[in-house]
């Protein structure tokens, strides 16, 4: 039998007990918190591309730089970034290529439609015609990421997607989970391989390897998170697109002068 | 319970001790969730310094400025100024230790990458000069006639 002092005693306890939020219970860790200060500090910076068509010639001097800095073998038909050319003719009809991912540039009028042949288009059938330069649009949620099985490939805290070559296993489900075709598996190295807007460069305050040889400006790289980067402005006053908004990756790659043809 | 019970339970409990225990040994140190999150931070965060140390090639036009005023500033006064020494003369790595010299593209094709005309209506391709290269001095380099660092110099 509980006598009604100790029936009193144990209620109000209880009470007390039960009335303690659970964060009471929580134990502090220093790690963690110091962690957490140093994502904030780390997070000063969120690298995005920029890409005016309208200064793209289609010189393929980007593509050029790329290879040679980034180590991708230069006659494999792979690269971490390419230039595409849209032609539109005034019969309604789409031409599109990009032959050795414009590594040479394009030097000729005839548009390369690989099995379709050789299309050469006069001055006069064209309606619409530009360059697009493709890149790794380094998306604020990476499907790339995401598919990963082994945790090889990442988003760093200032919003790049690199790879980790000694933990990849090549399975391949980042090249096909990427929706604008930036992977490829490297050659050499036989592990998944993208642009990662040239981490070595940036890291040191250079620009991007295609950025620097662009001769035409069509290029340029910045920091979202600083309002006064001209990268930044230009994103925040202009008009500018991004490619497959549809898909919810968030691309940070921003077009100006961007085409419903323009896949 | 009986023996034959227990004896499977500890082959079990022997292989997740062994699987733990690699996997301890196995997994880097640093392998852990980064600032990005579970779903995107899931990495090795040595890799991230690895990235950083690669080596830079192109190390751009004020590179060569010093050792090259000559060509740095008779570009500089030209169309050409907007393009990069490496571009034509590849990169620099560590020139001029390594490599000690650079091999110049000399080829029609680098011209034409910008000069053999494209008359793209919005791109700014169809606003330089071009030429046929069928028509216009074939079999030549263009480097016979014109200085790729100023490339009317005596030819107006």
């Amino acid at each position: 039998m509980i006598s009604r002092r100790n029936f009193l005693k144990r209620t109000a306890l209880g009470i007390a007990g039960a009335s303690l939020p659970l964060a009471a219970f929580k134990i502090i860790d220093a790690k963690k918190l110091l962690a957490e200060a140093a994502a904030e500090k780390s997070s000063a910076v969120r690298w995005v591309f920029l890409v005016d068509t309208y200064k793209c010639v289609g010189c393929g001097m980007c593509v050029k730089a790329c290879k040679l800095e980034n180590e991708i073998p230069y006659d494999a038909n792979v690269s971490r970034t390419w230039v595409e050319r849209y032609v539109l003719t005034k019969t309604g009809k789409l031409y599109a290529d990009t032959p050795k991912a414009a590594r040479d540039g394009f030097t000729t009028a005839k548009i390369d439609l690989n099995a379709d042949g050789i299309k050469d288009i006069s001055k006069e059938g064209i309606e619409k015609a530009f360059f697009v330069p493709k890149l790794c649009n380094q998306c604020e949620n990476p499907p790339c990421v995401q598919v990963c099985p082994v945790g090889a490939t990442y988003q760093a805290p200032d919003g790049v997607v690199l790879v980790d070559r000694t933990w990849c296993i090549g399975c391949g489900y980042c090249i096909m989970g990427c929706p604008y075709g930036v992977r490829f598996f490297h050659p050499v190295y036989h592990t998944a391989e993208k642009c990662n807007f040239c981490y070595h460069r940036i890291t040191k305050g250079m620009k991007t390897a295609c950025v620097d040889a662009c001769p035409f400006g069509a290029r340029q790289i910045g920091n979202i998170k600083d309002p006064n980067d001209p990268v930044t402005k230009v994103i925040r006053d202009q008009r500018v697109g991004v490619l497959k908004s549809e898909y919810g990756t968030k691309p940070q790659a921003y077009y100006i002068g961007l085409d419903e043809e323009v896949r | 319970m009986k023996n034959h019970v227990f004896r499977p339970l500890f082959v079990v409990i022997g292989i997740v001790i062994l699987i733990l225990a690699v996997r301890v040994v196995y997994v880097p140190k640093d392998f852990g969730i980064g600032e990005r999150g579970y779903m995107y931070g899931w990495h090795r965060e040595n890799n991230e310094t690895d990235w950083k140390k690669f080596r830079v090639k192109y190390q751009g036009k004020e590179y060569c400025k010093d050792c090259h005023p000559d060509k740095y500033n008779s570009i500089n006064g030209t169309p050409h100024k907007i393009i990069q020494c490496e571009n034509c003369h590849g990169p620099a790595i560590d020139h001029p230790s390594d490599p000690p010299k650079l091999v110049i593209d000399k080829s029609r094709a680098l011209c034409l990458r910008c000069h053999f005309p494209l008359p793209y209506p919005t791109s700014g391709r169809s606003k330089i000069r071009g030429i046929d290269p069928d028509k216009h001095n074939p079999d030549i380099e263009c480097s016979t006639c014109h200085n790729p660092h100023n490339p009317m110099e005596g030819l107006r």
